[in-house]
């Protein structure tokens, strides 16, 4: 007994105070896109990109793709990309994934309906196809004593009949197809996804691969998009609250 | 044999012709001879013949104690039959069910010649795989997944039990699989790292390790030692952040809850450490083919120190509440026990291996750098049950620790130059072991005329491992399946690919 009050002690208090305002030293998280004038012609970054995540000609990185290798970074003759320690990243739509100088940050716009409806209490499912095993972990590190999301009222549950949200890690794999569709109507109304990691938003480094059947988000569009490779605990969090119009 | 230069004790390389093609009827006596003189199995594969199209050369490799990898290969026209090795030596089991779904070729005699993964033309045929079933009035079948209760991979178990009693656990795996080595054959060999680095995701340093020492190898380049030192901070500070994922996971399936809270928080201080240095609580993008793109600066370094030393403190309390507690030994010990000599039959490798007695660990009979200048002591159990499993994991974490600040002694900050420019030489072939947390992580590269990509092949040690997990449960409560799983914590995208 005295023990395991000495380890409780040792604890001490580990939760992120505030997930909306934390520091995590060293996080290589949003890209910024410099004023600096590429010099011409120079395709650099696009080229040693491995998940062709920039345009160019429009100096835009698709966040989607991203897997925040740094390549680009470590090419670019200018300087043009960095990378900041900012998790606020997610978004609500695809489209604003796409960050440029003028652009600078994805945007979550509140959804009322489901702010309304799943404000207090968000019940997730994960169901991870073809996932690597970090946003599956980092997914489940968003429940630890460390970022503690529950105390926002979001949970994961076993079963798709008690969950509302599907949560989609991986590039979709053709082996997952009929599985994924089970677990999506075996989930009662309302329900929604959420896409979590550069794969399952845009296929990632396995966007060509002959193994994926990606049409299921064809279907049933992400409200919610969180990228990463995997993406930080503090991403996912903040994506989820951001959605719901939460204050943290 | 003549063949390829051993470049380090876990690396051969060199030009692909060096490697004689062998008859079937030596190949067969070679492999006979190989496990007579204690060499072990490390992979049997099948690759591409180059310049006969309808050529399968299949290929096994072993690793000989103290003194590095062997290869021997042999060559078959498509769809060939050959008299499966299984039935004699039964680790081969893996192996020839996955060249058999590959590439075609026709183990006879093979006992258990299922899919593997489903891949190539079995893809979405997943409602087809060929069960075992146990036939009696009292029998009776539990299905589990593909998609699990927690946040985790998916793959199905399917149990036949008596009661509560297992008799047999079919695992049927293939869910994950991405395509991922035929889509490393249309890349640029030098251009890998980032899809090796999520083969599983977990285990982001020791495959890319796997892959950097090779081409490292093939190209001939010798990489200042404090490039190794980076990389073996990386790859311990990996094995210390999951060993505590899994303690922490079988605190909290058999609800001790300190164990779950106080390993899961100290793996965060883990991971943060890997990010601090690197950027990425998955060192991502930590190590490159020619070096590592991240050194431990100044600061770093004395953080990384701090973080080490009081993450020691802690460890040890939690531990020692974890070990004696009487909750703990009851749920685990005489719990999933796999006998050293069944975990030797069928050719488990790594944490779970040296869990039922079997002493292998890379890092300490091959002496790669930099392990060779300051050795780790082995961990092994007798017992290979589940608590056998997590004490070698705890002994782990102890070692890795300390190997970590040992090599920061007295150390102010490790520069390391930009990776160079790694030139991959054409018609060539490498082998390359590094020692993951879950056991030999196995890679192999071919190139063709133009350098370029023909066969690369990646095993996790989960490809072994998963049968280990289905022998462990055998006349165990079903209850108790849960914890088996969580202390093997084996990699279904590892498997599947």
């Amino acid at each position: 007994m005295l023990k395991t009050l000495k380890v409780r002690f040792s604890q001490g208090k580990q939760f992120v105070p505030d997930v909306t305002k934390a520091d995590p030293k060293g996080f290589r998280g949003l890209p910024k896109i410099g004023p600096r004038a590429c010099e011409a012609q120079c395709q650099k970054c696009a080229e040693v990109c491995p998940t062709h995540a920039i345009n160019v000609k429009s100096m835009e990185i698709d966040l989607g793709r991203c897997i925040f290798c740094e390549e680009c970074s470590r090419v670019c003759p200018v300087d043009k990309i960095t990378y900041s320690n900012q998790y606020k990243m997610a978004a609500s739509s695809r489209e604003s994934l796409s960050v440029s100088a003028a652009a600078g940050q994805p945007v979550i716009e509140v959804s009322r309906r489901l702010k309304s409806i799943f404000g207090r209490s968000l019940r997730l499912r994960s169901v991870s196809t073809g996932g690597c095993n970090g946003c599956e972990l980092e997914l489940a590190a968003i429940a630890n004593v460390n970022f503690d999301v529950s105390r926002f009222g979001f949970e994961f549950v076993a079963s798709p009949r008690h969950a509302d949200g599907l949560v989609i890690t991986g590039p979709l794999t053709v082996n997952m197809r009929e599985a994924l569709e089970l677990a999506y109507d075996g989930m009662p109304d309302p329900k929604f996804v959420i896409a979590v990691g550069a794969c399952a938003i845009s296929g990632g480094l396995y966007a060509d691969s002959h193994a994926l059947d990606r049409s299921f988000l064809n279907r049933f569009a992400p409200e919610l998009y969180i990228p990463g490779c995997p993406p930080h605990p503090l991403t996912i969090a903040n994506g989820l609250l951001d959605l719901l119009g939460r204050k943290g | 044999m003549a063949g390829l230069a051993q470049s380090t004790m876990s690396v051969l390389a060199g030009d692909t012709a060096a490697i004689s093609l062998l008859k079937w009827i030596d190949f067969d006596r070679a492999v006979a001879q190989q496990l007579e003189s204690n060499h072990r199995l490390v992979s049997c594969f099948a690759s591409p013949q180059s310049g006969d199209e309808s050529g399968i050369v299949l290929n096994a490799v072993f690793s000989k104690p103290q003194s590095g990898l062997e290869m021997l290969r042999t060559a078959f026209p498509r769809g060939a039959h050959f008299p499966s090795l299984t039935p004699q030596y039964p680790f081969f089991h893996c192996f020839e069910r996955e060249i058999h779904e590959q590439v075609g070729l026709v183990p006879t005699g093979h006992p258990w010649l299922k899919p593997i993964r489903f891949s190539g033309s079995g893809m979405g045929k997943m409602a087809t795989y060929p069960f075992f079933r146990v036939e009696g009035k009292e029998v009776h079948e539990v299905g589990v997944g593909p998609i699990h209760a927690g946040v985790i991979e998916p793959g199905h178990f399917r149990f036949m039990c008596f009661g509560e009693k297992v008799h047999h656990l079919e695992i049927h795996l293939g869910y994950q699989h991405r395509g991922l080595e035929t889509i490393l054959r249309q890349k640029e060999a030098a251009r890998l790292a980032p899809l090796i680095e999520t083969a599983a995701g977990d285990t982001t340093v020791a495959h890319a390790w796997a892959y950097c020492q090779g081409l490292e190898a093939l190209a001939q380049l010798s990489l200042p030692p404090e490039v190794d030192v980076v990389r073996g901070v990386a790859l311990e500070l990996e094995r210390i952040a999951m060993h505590l994922t899994g303690l922490a996971g079988v605190s909290t399936d058999i609800a001790f809850l300190p164990g779950g809270s106080t390993y899961g928080r100290l793996r965060t201080v883990i991971i943060n450490t890997s990010m601090r240095i690197c950027g990425s609580r998955f060192s991502r993008s930590w190590l490159r083919p020619g070096g590592v793109y991240h050194g431990i600066a100044a600061d770093v370094v004395s953080d990384v120190r701090k973080s080490l030393e009081q993450f020691q403190v802690d460890i040890r309390l939690i531990n020692e509440l974890f070990q004696n507690s009487m909750v703990v030994k009851h749920r685990l010990q005489k719990v999933g026990v796999v006998p050293t000599s069944v975990a030797a039959a069928i050719g488990m490798v790594g944490m779970a291996a040296r869990a039922s007695g079997q002493e292998m660990d890379w890092r300490i009979d091959q002496r790669p750098r930099p392990f060779a200048g300051r050795p780790l002591e082995l961990a092994v159990e007798g017992s290979g049950d589940c608590w056998a499993r997590c004490l070698v994991r705890i002994r782990e974490i102890d070692a890795s620790t300390q190997w970590i600040l040992d090599a920061l002694k007295g150390v102010s900050e490790i520069s390391c130059p930009p990776p160079p420019k790694v030139s991959v030489p054409a018609n060539s072939t490498f082998l390359s072991v590094v020692e993951g947390w879950r056991g030999e992580v196995f890679h192999f590269l071919e190139t063709g005329s133009r350098g370029e990509v023909v066969h690369y092949r990646i095993q996790d040690p989960s490809l072994r491992n998963w049968f280990g997990l289905a022998q462990a449960v055998r006349d165990c409560p079903i209850s108790d399946f849960p914890i088996c799983n969580k202390s093997f914590d084996l990699s279904y995208c590892g498997n599947d690919l």
